[in-house]
Protein backbone atom coordinates (compact mmCIF):
# COMPACT_ATOMS: atom_id res chain seq x y z
CA UNK A 1 0.00 0.00 0.00
CA UNK A 2 0.96 3.60 -0.54
CA UNK A 3 3.38 4.89 2.07
CA UNK A 4 1.78 6.92 4.83
CA UNK A 5 3.74 10.13 5.05
CA UNK A 6 3.66 12.75 7.74
CA UNK A 7 1.48 15.76 8.11
CA UNK A 8 3.23 18.88 9.34
CA UNK A 9 1.05 20.96 11.63
CA UNK A 10 2.19 24.54 12.10
CA UNK A 11 0.50 25.98 15.15
CA UNK A 12 2.66 29.00 15.95
CA UNK A 13 0.39 31.79 14.79
CA UNK A 14 3.03 34.30 13.68
CA UNK A 15 5.24 31.82 11.86
CA UNK A 16 5.95 32.08 8.15
CA UNK A 17 6.73 29.15 5.84
CA UNK A 18 9.35 29.31 3.11
CA UNK A 19 11.14 26.99 0.73
CA UNK A 20 14.86 26.34 0.95
CA UNK A 21 16.11 23.80 -1.57
CA UNK A 22 13.99 20.73 -0.95
CA UNK A 23 13.02 21.77 2.57
CA UNK A 24 10.15 23.63 4.09
CA UNK A 25 11.42 26.12 6.66
CA UNK A 26 9.38 27.55 9.53
CA UNK A 27 10.41 31.12 10.31
CA UNK A 28 9.53 33.09 13.43
CA UNK A 29 10.67 36.71 13.44
CA UNK A 30 13.08 35.78 10.61
CA UNK A 31 14.60 33.15 12.84
CA UNK A 32 14.59 29.53 11.61
CA UNK A 33 12.51 27.47 14.00
CA UNK A 34 12.32 24.19 12.11
CA UNK A 35 13.18 22.59 8.79
CA UNK A 36 11.64 19.50 7.16
CA UNK A 37 12.42 17.74 3.85
CA UNK A 38 9.36 18.05 1.59
CA UNK A 39 9.56 14.46 0.34
CA UNK A 40 8.71 13.13 3.80
CA UNK A 41 5.49 15.12 3.94
CA UNK A 42 2.04 14.36 2.64
CA UNK A 43 0.36 17.51 3.88
CA UNK A 44 1.05 20.75 5.67
CA UNK A 45 -1.69 22.24 7.82
CA UNK A 46 -0.93 25.81 8.68
CA UNK A 47 -2.92 27.41 11.51
CA UNK A 48 -2.02 31.08 11.54
CA UNK A 49 -2.17 34.32 9.62
CA UNK A 50 1.24 35.14 8.09
CA UNK A 51 1.15 32.42 5.45
CA UNK A 52 3.71 30.90 3.13
CA UNK A 53 5.92 31.95 0.24
CA UNK A 54 4.68 31.43 -3.32
CA UNK A 55 7.78 29.33 -4.00
CA UNK A 56 6.75 26.91 -1.26
CA UNK A 57 3.18 26.80 -2.56
CA UNK A 58 4.49 25.90 -6.02
CA UNK A 59 6.83 23.24 -4.68
CA UNK A 60 4.04 21.69 -2.62
CA UNK A 61 1.66 21.68 -5.56
CA UNK A 62 4.14 20.04 -7.91
CA UNK A 63 5.14 17.37 -5.40
CA UNK A 64 1.59 16.53 -4.38
CA UNK A 65 1.92 17.89 -0.83
CA UNK A 66 -1.38 19.45 0.21
CA UNK A 67 -0.73 22.82 1.79
CA UNK A 68 -3.80 24.05 3.65
CA UNK A 69 -4.31 27.34 5.43
CA UNK A 70 -6.62 27.48 8.42
CA UNK A 71 -7.43 30.12 11.00
CA UNK A 72 -5.89 29.49 14.40
CA UNK A 73 -9.27 28.04 15.44
CA UNK A 74 -9.07 25.44 12.69
CA UNK A 75 -11.51 26.99 10.23
CA UNK A 76 -10.46 26.12 6.71
CA UNK A 77 -9.39 29.11 4.57
CA UNK A 78 -7.59 27.96 1.45
CA UNK A 79 -5.39 25.36 -0.13
CA UNK A 80 -2.51 25.62 -2.58
CA UNK A 81 -3.51 23.58 -5.62
CA UNK A 82 -1.34 22.73 -8.56
CA UNK A 83 -2.19 21.19 -11.87
CA UNK A 84 -5.28 19.07 -11.63
CA UNK A 85 -4.46 15.43 -11.08
CA UNK A 86 -5.84 12.53 -13.02
CA UNK A 87 -7.94 12.34 -16.05
CA UNK A 88 -10.75 14.42 -17.45
CA UNK A 89 -12.70 11.32 -18.54
CA UNK A 90 -13.04 10.21 -14.93
CA UNK A 91 -14.24 13.62 -13.81
CA UNK A 92 -16.76 13.81 -16.65
CA UNK A 93 -18.13 10.45 -15.62
CA UNK A 94 -18.37 11.78 -12.06
CA UNK A 95 -20.33 14.81 -13.33
CA UNK A 96 -22.62 12.66 -15.48
CA UNK A 97 -23.55 10.39 -12.58
CA UNK A 98 -23.91 13.38 -10.30
CA UNK A 99 -26.40 14.93 -12.73
CA UNK A 100 -28.65 11.90 -12.46
CA UNK A 101 -30.65 11.57 -9.24
CA UNK A 102 -30.99 7.85 -9.83
CA UNK A 103 -27.28 7.17 -10.34
CA UNK A 104 -26.35 9.50 -7.48
CA UNK A 105 -28.62 7.59 -5.16
CA UNK A 106 -26.87 4.29 -5.98
CA UNK A 107 -23.63 5.72 -4.63
CA UNK A 108 -25.10 7.93 -1.88
CA UNK A 109 -26.99 4.95 -0.47
CA UNK A 110 -23.73 3.12 0.11
CA UNK A 111 -22.14 6.10 1.87
CA UNK A 112 -25.10 6.15 4.24
CA UNK A 113 -25.27 2.37 4.68
CA UNK A 114 -21.61 2.54 5.71
CA UNK A 115 -22.30 5.40 8.08
CA UNK A 116 -25.28 3.82 9.85
CA UNK A 117 -23.62 0.40 10.01
CA UNK A 118 -20.46 1.85 11.58
CA UNK A 119 -22.32 4.08 14.04
CA UNK A 120 -24.49 1.17 15.10
CA UNK A 121 -21.39 -0.88 15.87
CA UNK A 122 -19.94 1.96 17.94
CA UNK A 123 -22.98 1.56 20.20
CA UNK A 124 -22.73 -2.25 20.15
CA UNK A 125 -19.04 -2.11 21.03
CA UNK A 126 -19.78 0.10 24.02
CA UNK A 127 -22.32 -2.39 25.37
CA UNK A 128 -19.72 -5.13 25.05
CA UNK A 129 -16.65 -3.28 26.34
CA UNK A 130 -18.27 -1.26 29.12
CA UNK A 131 -21.32 -3.27 30.13
CA UNK A 132 -20.78 -2.21 33.77
CA UNK A 133 -20.66 1.51 32.99
CA UNK A 134 -23.23 2.14 30.27
CA UNK A 135 -26.99 1.79 30.04
CA UNK A 136 -26.90 -1.36 27.96
CA UNK A 137 -30.66 -1.57 27.49
CA UNK A 138 -30.84 1.94 26.10
CA UNK A 139 -27.90 1.47 23.73
CA UNK A 140 -29.25 -1.86 22.53
CA UNK A 141 -32.65 -0.34 21.88
CA UNK A 142 -31.22 2.45 19.73
CA UNK A 143 -28.83 0.10 17.97
CA UNK A 144 -31.80 -2.09 17.05
CA UNK A 145 -33.62 0.92 15.63
CA UNK A 146 -30.56 1.66 13.51
CA UNK A 147 -30.51 -1.95 12.26
CA UNK A 148 -34.13 -1.45 11.24
CA UNK A 149 -33.14 1.70 9.30
CA UNK A 150 -30.34 -0.24 7.59
CA UNK A 151 -32.84 -2.70 6.18
CA UNK A 152 -34.88 0.22 4.82
CA UNK A 153 -31.77 1.81 3.30
CA UNK A 154 -30.94 -1.21 1.16
CA UNK A 155 -33.84 -0.81 -1.31
CA UNK A 156 -33.96 3.00 -1.07
CA UNK A 157 -33.79 4.62 -4.50
CA UNK A 158 -34.46 8.30 -4.02
CA UNK A 159 -32.28 10.86 -2.34
CA UNK A 160 -34.95 12.52 -0.21
CA UNK A 161 -35.99 9.24 1.43
CA UNK A 162 -32.30 8.49 1.91
CA UNK A 163 -31.74 11.80 3.70
CA UNK A 164 -34.79 11.18 5.86
CA UNK A 165 -33.53 7.76 6.94
CA UNK A 166 -30.05 9.14 7.56
CA UNK A 167 -31.51 11.85 9.78
CA UNK A 168 -33.50 9.30 11.78
CA UNK A 169 -30.44 7.10 12.28
CA UNK A 170 -28.37 10.13 13.37
CA UNK A 171 -31.02 10.98 15.98
CA UNK A 172 -30.89 7.47 17.45
CA UNK A 173 -27.10 7.64 17.51
CA UNK A 174 -26.66 11.09 19.04
CA UNK A 175 -29.51 10.36 21.46
CA UNK A 176 -27.18 7.97 23.33
CA UNK A 177 -23.84 9.52 22.40
CA UNK A 178 -23.42 10.91 25.93
CA UNK A 179 -23.42 7.32 27.24
CA UNK A 180 -20.08 6.75 25.54
CA UNK A 181 -18.33 9.42 27.60
CA UNK A 182 -16.94 7.74 30.71
CA UNK A 183 -14.51 10.23 32.23
CA UNK A 184 -14.62 13.81 33.49
CA UNK A 185 -18.38 13.81 33.04
CA UNK A 186 -18.84 17.23 34.66
CA UNK A 187 -16.77 18.82 31.87
CA UNK A 188 -17.48 16.48 29.00
CA UNK A 189 -21.11 15.83 28.26
CA UNK A 190 -23.18 15.74 25.10
CA UNK A 191 -26.70 17.09 24.78
CA UNK A 192 -26.95 17.82 21.10
CA UNK A 193 -24.77 18.83 18.23
CA UNK A 194 -23.92 22.55 18.04
CA UNK A 195 -21.70 23.66 15.21
CA UNK A 196 -21.93 27.39 14.57
CA UNK A 197 -20.34 27.86 17.00
CA UNK A 198 -19.70 24.77 19.13
CA UNK A 199 -21.08 25.56 22.57
CA UNK A 200 -19.48 22.92 24.78
CA UNK A 201 -16.22 21.00 25.06
CA UNK A 202 -17.42 17.88 23.26
CA UNK A 203 -18.84 19.85 20.33
CA UNK A 204 -15.60 21.84 20.09
CA UNK A 205 -13.68 18.56 19.85
CA UNK A 206 -16.10 17.07 17.32
CA UNK A 207 -15.91 20.14 15.10
CA UNK A 208 -12.14 20.13 15.18
CA UNK A 209 -11.95 16.39 14.41
CA UNK A 210 -14.38 16.81 11.48
CA UNK A 211 -12.18 19.59 10.08
CA UNK A 212 -9.15 17.31 10.19
CA UNK A 213 -11.11 14.46 8.63
CA UNK A 214 -12.45 16.74 5.88
CA UNK A 215 -8.91 17.74 5.03
CA UNK A 216 -7.78 14.12 4.77
CA UNK A 217 -10.82 13.16 2.66
CA UNK A 218 -10.45 16.09 0.28
CA UNK A 219 -6.77 15.31 -0.25
CA UNK A 220 -7.60 11.64 -0.88
CA UNK A 221 -10.26 12.49 -3.49
CA UNK A 222 -8.11 15.01 -5.32
CA UNK A 223 -5.15 12.65 -5.40
CA UNK A 224 -7.12 9.98 -7.28
CA UNK A 225 -8.33 12.61 -9.75
CA UNK A 226 -11.87 13.21 -8.49
CA UNK A 227 -13.46 16.63 -8.06
CA UNK A 228 -14.09 17.05 -4.34
CA UNK A 229 -16.77 19.68 -5.04
CA UNK A 230 -19.11 17.48 -7.07
CA UNK A 231 -21.05 15.15 -4.81
CA UNK A 232 -23.80 12.55 -5.00
CA UNK A 233 -25.58 12.77 -1.65
CA UNK A 234 -24.67 16.39 -1.09
CA UNK A 235 -25.86 18.34 -4.10
CA UNK A 236 -24.03 21.21 -5.76
CA UNK A 237 -23.75 24.38 -3.79
CA UNK A 238 -21.10 26.99 -4.64
CA UNK A 239 -18.13 26.71 -2.32
CA UNK A 240 -19.21 23.43 -0.77
CA UNK A 241 -16.92 20.43 -1.11
CA UNK A 242 -19.87 18.08 -1.59
CA UNK A 243 -17.95 14.92 -2.47
CA UNK A 244 -15.69 15.45 0.55
CA UNK A 245 -18.80 15.59 2.72
CA UNK A 246 -20.14 12.46 1.00
CA UNK A 247 -16.97 10.49 1.62
CA UNK A 248 -16.83 11.71 5.22
CA UNK A 249 -20.19 10.16 6.06
CA UNK A 250 -18.92 6.64 6.60
CA UNK A 251 -15.96 7.95 8.64
CA UNK A 252 -17.59 10.50 10.91
CA UNK A 253 -18.53 7.98 13.57
CA UNK A 254 -15.84 5.41 13.23
CA UNK A 255 -12.94 7.76 12.62
CA UNK A 256 -13.74 11.15 14.17
CA UNK A 257 -16.30 10.42 16.93
CA UNK A 258 -14.43 7.42 18.27
CA UNK A 259 -11.26 9.47 18.23
CA UNK A 260 -12.91 12.21 20.29
CA UNK A 261 -14.39 9.71 22.74
CA UNK A 262 -11.07 8.00 23.32
CA UNK A 263 -9.31 11.36 23.83
CA UNK A 264 -11.75 12.09 26.63
CA UNK A 265 -11.91 8.60 28.11
CA UNK A 266 -8.13 8.22 28.11
CA UNK A 267 -7.77 11.70 29.62
CA UNK A 268 -5.62 12.81 26.71
CA UNK A 269 -7.61 16.03 26.62
CA UNK A 270 -8.42 18.04 29.74
CA UNK A 271 -10.95 20.74 30.64
CA UNK A 272 -8.20 23.37 30.96
CA UNK A 273 -7.38 22.91 27.27
CA UNK A 274 -10.57 24.74 26.23
CA UNK A 275 -11.59 28.34 26.38
CA UNK A 276 -15.00 29.94 26.30
CA UNK A 277 -15.70 33.13 24.37
CA UNK A 278 -18.15 35.90 25.26
CA UNK A 279 -20.69 34.60 22.74
CA UNK A 280 -20.78 31.19 24.39
CA UNK A 281 -18.56 29.58 21.77
CA UNK A 282 -16.09 27.00 23.05
CA UNK A 283 -12.75 26.44 21.36
CA UNK A 284 -9.64 24.42 22.00
CA UNK A 285 -6.72 26.55 23.15
CA UNK A 286 -3.16 26.16 21.80
CA UNK A 287 -2.29 23.41 24.21
CA UNK A 288 -5.53 21.58 23.44
CA UNK A 289 -5.02 21.75 19.68
CA UNK A 290 -1.50 20.39 20.07
CA UNK A 291 -2.77 17.48 22.13
CA UNK A 292 -5.49 16.68 19.59
CA UNK A 293 -3.19 16.91 16.59
CA UNK A 294 -0.50 14.66 17.98
CA UNK A 295 -3.15 12.09 18.93
CA UNK A 296 -4.63 12.38 15.43
CA UNK A 297 -1.24 11.63 13.89
CA UNK A 298 -0.79 8.64 16.18
CA UNK A 299 -4.25 7.32 15.34
CA UNK A 300 -3.50 7.50 11.62
CA UNK A 301 -0.57 5.13 12.10
CA UNK A 302 -2.59 2.42 13.83
CA UNK A 303 -3.20 -0.60 11.61
CA UNK A 304 -6.51 -2.14 10.57
CA UNK A 305 -7.57 -4.72 8.01
CA UNK A 306 -9.56 -3.30 5.14
CA UNK A 307 -12.82 -5.25 5.04
CA UNK A 308 -13.23 -5.24 1.26
CA UNK A 309 -9.64 -5.65 0.09
CA UNK A 310 -8.64 -7.83 3.04
CA UNK A 311 -5.36 -6.00 3.31
CA UNK A 312 -3.67 -4.56 6.35
CA UNK A 313 -3.11 -0.83 6.19
CA UNK A 314 -2.78 2.17 8.49
CA UNK A 315 -5.98 4.02 9.39
CA UNK A 316 -4.59 7.13 7.76
CA UNK A 317 -4.78 5.49 4.33
CA UNK A 318 -8.39 4.36 4.62
CA UNK A 319 -9.86 7.59 3.15
CA UNK A 320 -7.39 7.28 0.26
CA UNK A 321 -8.36 3.66 -0.41
CA UNK A 322 -12.07 4.55 -0.30
CA UNK A 323 -11.49 7.41 -2.75
CA UNK A 324 -9.64 4.98 -5.01
CA UNK A 325 -12.47 2.43 -4.78
CA UNK A 326 -14.96 5.17 -5.65
CA UNK A 327 -12.96 6.12 -8.72
CA UNK A 328 -12.75 2.44 -9.67
CA UNK A 329 -16.53 2.18 -9.46
CA UNK A 330 -16.94 5.28 -11.62
CA UNK A 331 -14.56 3.73 -14.15
CA UNK A 332 -16.48 0.47 -14.27
CA UNK A 333 -13.97 -1.77 -12.45
CA UNK A 334 -16.52 -2.48 -9.73
CA UNK A 335 -20.25 -3.22 -9.72
CA UNK A 336 -20.90 -0.79 -6.83
CA UNK A 337 -19.12 1.47 -4.39
CA UNK A 338 -17.99 -0.68 -1.44
CA UNK A 339 -18.27 1.37 1.76
CA UNK A 340 -15.85 0.90 4.63
CA UNK A 341 -17.51 -1.35 7.21
CA UNK A 342 -16.18 -1.32 10.75
CA UNK A 343 -17.07 -3.57 13.62
CA UNK B 1 -3.59 8.67 -44.25
CA UNK B 2 -2.79 7.56 -40.74
CA UNK B 3 -3.34 9.31 -37.45
CA UNK B 4 -3.44 13.03 -36.78
CA UNK B 5 -0.88 14.49 -34.37
CA UNK B 6 -3.67 14.88 -31.84
CA UNK B 7 -4.10 11.14 -31.70
CA UNK B 8 -0.40 10.29 -31.30
CA UNK B 9 0.43 8.02 -28.39
CA UNK B 10 3.72 7.97 -26.55
CA UNK B 11 6.13 5.44 -27.98
CA UNK B 12 7.46 4.65 -24.52
CA UNK B 13 3.99 3.33 -23.71
CA UNK B 14 4.72 0.21 -25.79
CA UNK B 15 6.93 -1.26 -23.12
CA UNK B 16 4.34 -0.46 -20.44
CA UNK B 17 1.72 -2.12 -22.62
CA UNK B 18 3.88 -5.18 -23.23
CA UNK B 19 4.53 -5.46 -19.47
CA UNK B 20 0.87 -4.97 -18.52
CA UNK B 21 -2.04 -3.49 -20.48
CA UNK B 22 -3.56 -2.17 -17.29
CA UNK B 23 -0.35 -0.43 -16.25
CA UNK B 24 -0.23 1.30 -19.62
CA UNK B 25 -3.85 2.43 -19.29
CA UNK B 26 -3.32 3.72 -15.75
CA UNK B 27 -0.37 5.83 -16.89
CA UNK B 28 -1.51 6.98 -20.30
CA UNK B 29 -5.30 7.10 -19.98
CA UNK B 30 -5.84 7.72 -16.28
CA UNK B 31 -2.69 9.84 -15.94
CA UNK B 32 -1.63 8.20 -12.73
CA UNK B 33 2.05 7.88 -12.10
CA UNK B 34 3.92 6.83 -9.02
CA UNK B 35 7.67 6.70 -8.80
CA UNK B 36 9.47 3.85 -7.12
CA UNK B 37 13.14 2.97 -6.85
CA UNK B 38 13.19 1.35 -10.30
CA UNK B 39 11.63 4.31 -12.06
CA UNK B 40 13.86 6.89 -10.35
CA UNK B 41 17.00 4.93 -11.24
CA UNK B 42 15.72 4.65 -14.79
CA UNK B 43 15.26 8.41 -14.96
CA UNK B 44 18.85 9.08 -13.86
CA UNK B 45 20.18 6.80 -16.54
CA UNK B 46 18.04 8.35 -19.25
CA UNK B 47 18.94 11.90 -18.32
CA UNK B 48 22.40 11.19 -19.67
CA UNK B 49 21.33 9.14 -22.65
CA UNK B 50 18.80 11.81 -23.67
CA UNK B 51 20.97 14.90 -23.55
CA UNK B 52 20.35 16.08 -27.10
CA UNK B 53 23.22 18.60 -26.99
CA UNK B 54 25.63 15.68 -26.99
CA UNK B 55 26.04 15.00 -30.70
CA UNK B 56 29.49 13.67 -31.33
CA UNK B 57 31.73 11.97 -33.85
CA UNK B 58 33.58 8.91 -32.69
CA UNK B 59 35.60 6.65 -35.01
CA UNK B 60 33.81 8.13 -38.02
CA UNK B 61 30.42 7.32 -36.52
CA UNK B 62 27.96 10.15 -35.89
CA UNK B 63 26.26 9.69 -32.50
CA UNK B 64 22.98 11.56 -31.87
CA UNK B 65 21.11 11.55 -28.57
CA UNK B 66 17.49 12.21 -27.76
CA UNK B 67 16.28 12.39 -31.38
CA UNK B 68 12.53 13.04 -31.55
CA UNK B 69 10.77 10.53 -33.78
CA UNK B 70 7.20 9.98 -34.93
CA UNK B 71 5.12 7.99 -37.36
CA UNK B 72 1.75 9.04 -38.78
CA UNK B 73 0.99 5.49 -39.86
CA UNK B 74 1.55 4.06 -36.38
CA UNK B 75 0.25 7.14 -34.59
CA UNK B 76 3.14 7.43 -32.15
CA UNK B 77 5.77 9.91 -31.09
CA UNK B 78 8.77 9.61 -28.82
CA UNK B 79 12.52 9.88 -28.61
CA UNK B 80 15.41 7.56 -29.28
CA UNK B 81 18.08 7.39 -26.59
CA UNK B 82 20.89 7.11 -29.13
CA UNK B 83 20.99 6.78 -32.89
CA UNK B 84 24.33 6.01 -34.48
CA UNK B 85 24.82 6.94 -38.10
CA UNK B 86 27.41 4.72 -39.76
CA UNK B 87 28.97 5.85 -43.06
CA UNK B 88 27.88 3.31 -45.62
CA UNK B 89 27.37 3.15 -49.39
CA UNK B 90 23.88 1.64 -48.89
CA UNK B 91 22.89 4.42 -46.46
CA UNK B 92 20.81 7.58 -46.94
CA UNK B 93 21.81 11.24 -47.07
CA UNK B 94 21.10 13.35 -43.98
CA UNK B 95 20.67 17.10 -43.70
CA UNK B 96 23.90 19.05 -43.12
CA UNK B 97 26.22 16.05 -43.55
CA UNK B 98 28.04 14.82 -46.59
CA UNK B 99 27.92 11.23 -47.68
CA UNK B 100 25.54 8.38 -47.04
CA UNK B 101 24.65 7.13 -43.56
CA UNK B 102 23.05 4.02 -42.14
CA UNK B 103 21.00 4.65 -38.95
CA UNK B 104 21.33 2.21 -36.01
CA UNK B 105 19.04 2.89 -33.03
CA UNK B 106 20.22 2.01 -29.52
CA UNK B 107 18.03 1.99 -26.45
CA UNK B 108 19.51 2.19 -22.94
CA UNK B 109 17.94 0.10 -20.21
CA UNK B 110 18.70 -0.11 -16.56
CA UNK B 111 19.03 -3.66 -15.30
CA UNK B 112 19.57 -6.74 -17.43
CA UNK B 113 18.09 -8.45 -20.49
CA UNK B 114 14.57 -9.66 -19.70
CA UNK B 115 12.56 -12.66 -20.74
CA UNK B 116 9.73 -10.67 -22.24
CA UNK B 117 10.38 -8.69 -25.42
CA UNK B 118 9.08 -5.30 -24.25
CA UNK B 119 12.46 -3.63 -24.76
CA UNK B 120 12.86 -5.07 -28.27
CA UNK B 121 9.35 -3.91 -29.19
CA UNK B 122 10.09 -0.38 -28.13
CA UNK B 123 13.34 -0.33 -30.07
CA UNK B 124 11.63 -1.77 -33.13
CA UNK B 125 8.92 0.91 -32.99
CA UNK B 126 11.64 3.57 -32.85
CA UNK B 127 13.25 2.03 -35.91
CA UNK B 128 9.90 1.94 -37.74
CA UNK B 129 9.52 5.68 -37.05
CA UNK B 130 13.07 6.38 -38.25
CA UNK B 131 12.41 4.38 -41.42
CA UNK B 132 9.41 6.59 -42.25
CA UNK B 133 11.25 9.81 -41.40
CA UNK B 134 14.44 8.98 -43.30
CA UNK B 135 12.82 6.84 -46.02
CA UNK B 136 15.06 3.85 -45.58
CA UNK B 137 15.11 0.34 -44.18
CA UNK B 138 16.65 -0.43 -40.80
CA UNK B 139 17.38 -4.12 -40.32
CA UNK B 140 18.47 -4.00 -36.68
CA UNK B 141 19.61 -2.07 -33.60
CA UNK B 142 20.94 -2.64 -30.08
CA UNK B 143 19.71 -2.74 -26.52
CA UNK B 144 22.29 -1.59 -23.97
CA UNK B 145 21.82 -2.91 -20.43
CA UNK B 146 23.19 -0.94 -17.49
CA UNK B 147 23.81 -3.95 -15.32
CA UNK B 148 25.70 -6.07 -17.83
CA UNK B 149 27.23 -3.06 -19.62
CA UNK B 150 26.76 -4.92 -22.89
CA UNK B 151 24.82 -4.16 -26.01
CA UNK B 152 22.65 -6.88 -27.38
CA UNK B 153 21.73 -6.93 -31.07
CA UNK B 154 18.05 -6.90 -32.03
CA UNK B 155 16.89 -7.90 -35.49
CA UNK B 156 13.72 -6.19 -36.67
CA UNK B 157 12.02 -9.28 -38.07
CA UNK B 158 8.63 -9.19 -39.82
CA UNK B 159 7.16 -10.95 -36.73
CA UNK B 160 8.48 -8.26 -34.37
CA UNK B 161 7.13 -5.54 -36.65
CA UNK B 162 3.73 -7.24 -36.77
CA UNK B 163 3.59 -7.40 -32.98
CA UNK B 164 4.38 -3.67 -32.80
CA UNK B 165 1.61 -2.85 -35.26
CA UNK B 166 -0.95 -5.09 -33.56
CA UNK B 167 -0.18 -3.71 -30.13
CA UNK B 168 -0.41 -0.13 -31.32
CA UNK B 169 -3.78 -0.85 -32.93
CA UNK B 170 -5.07 -2.22 -29.65
CA UNK B 171 -3.63 0.74 -27.71
CA UNK B 172 -5.33 3.22 -30.02
CA UNK B 173 -8.61 1.37 -29.62
CA UNK B 174 -8.43 1.39 -25.80
CA UNK B 175 -7.30 5.01 -25.73
CA UNK B 176 -10.19 6.00 -27.96
CA UNK B 177 -12.65 4.31 -25.59
CA UNK B 178 -10.84 5.69 -22.53
CA UNK B 179 -10.99 2.20 -21.13
CA UNK B 180 -8.70 0.66 -18.49
CA UNK B 181 -8.68 -3.13 -19.03
CA UNK B 182 -8.64 -5.64 -16.21
CA UNK B 183 -5.62 -7.91 -16.19
CA UNK B 184 -4.86 -11.14 -14.40
CA UNK B 185 -2.70 -10.28 -11.38
CA UNK B 186 0.73 -11.93 -11.43
CA UNK B 187 4.08 -11.98 -9.69
CA UNK B 188 5.21 -8.99 -11.69
CA UNK B 189 2.59 -6.87 -9.88
CA UNK B 190 5.01 -6.69 -6.96
CA UNK B 191 7.61 -4.89 -9.05
CA UNK B 192 5.08 -2.42 -10.45
CA UNK B 193 5.24 1.12 -9.12
CA UNK B 194 1.50 1.49 -9.69
CA UNK B 195 0.44 -1.42 -7.51
CA UNK B 196 -1.38 0.78 -5.02
CA UNK B 197 -3.17 2.75 -7.69
CA UNK B 198 -4.09 -0.36 -9.63
CA UNK B 199 -5.42 -2.46 -6.74
CA UNK B 200 -4.79 -5.72 -8.66
CA UNK B 201 -7.27 -7.47 -6.38
CA UNK B 202 -10.06 -5.63 -8.16
CA UNK B 203 -9.22 -7.58 -11.31
CA UNK B 204 -10.40 -10.74 -9.59
CA UNK B 205 -14.04 -9.77 -10.04
CA UNK B 206 -14.74 -8.84 -6.46
CA UNK B 207 -18.37 -7.91 -6.20
CA UNK B 208 -19.10 -4.85 -4.11
CA UNK B 209 -22.82 -5.61 -4.27
CA UNK B 210 -22.25 -9.00 -2.65
CA UNK B 211 -19.95 -7.43 -0.08
CA UNK B 212 -22.57 -4.87 0.93
CA UNK B 213 -25.34 -7.47 1.00
CA UNK B 214 -23.24 -9.75 3.17
CA UNK B 215 -22.80 -7.00 5.74
CA UNK B 216 -26.46 -6.05 5.64
CA UNK B 217 -27.44 -9.66 6.14
CA UNK B 218 -25.55 -9.85 9.42
CA UNK B 219 -27.91 -7.14 10.52
CA UNK B 220 -30.98 -9.35 10.18
CA UNK B 221 -31.39 -10.13 13.81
Amino acid sequence: MRHLLNTLFVLTEDSYLTLEGENVVVLCESEVRARFPLHTLQAILYFGYKGASPALMGACASRGVTLSFLTSFGKFLAQACGKMQGNVLLRKQQYRLSDSEHDSCQIARHFIIGKVYNCRWILERATRDHAMRVDVARLKKNSLQMAEILSQLAPCSDLDTLRGLEGKAANFYFDVFDELILQNKEHFYFQNRSRRPPRDNVNALLSFAYTLLANDCAAALESVGLDSYVGFLHRDRPGRASLTLDLMEEFRGVYADRFVISLINNREILPKQFEQKENGAVWLNDEGRKAVLSAWQARKKATITHPFLNEKLPWGLVPYVQALLLSRYLRGDLDAYPPFFWK
Amino acid sequence: MGYSEDEFLLLSGLQHFAFCKRQWALIHIEQQWTENLHTVEGNFMHERAHDSSLTEFRDGILICRGIQVFSRELGITGACDVVEFHPSPDGVPIVGREGLWRPVPIEYKKGRPKEHDADALQLCAQAMCLEKMLVCTIPGGYLFYGETKRRQPVEFTPELRHTVTDMLNEMHMLYHRGYTPKVKPSKSCNACSLIETCLPKLCKNLSAVQYVNKHLKEEDL
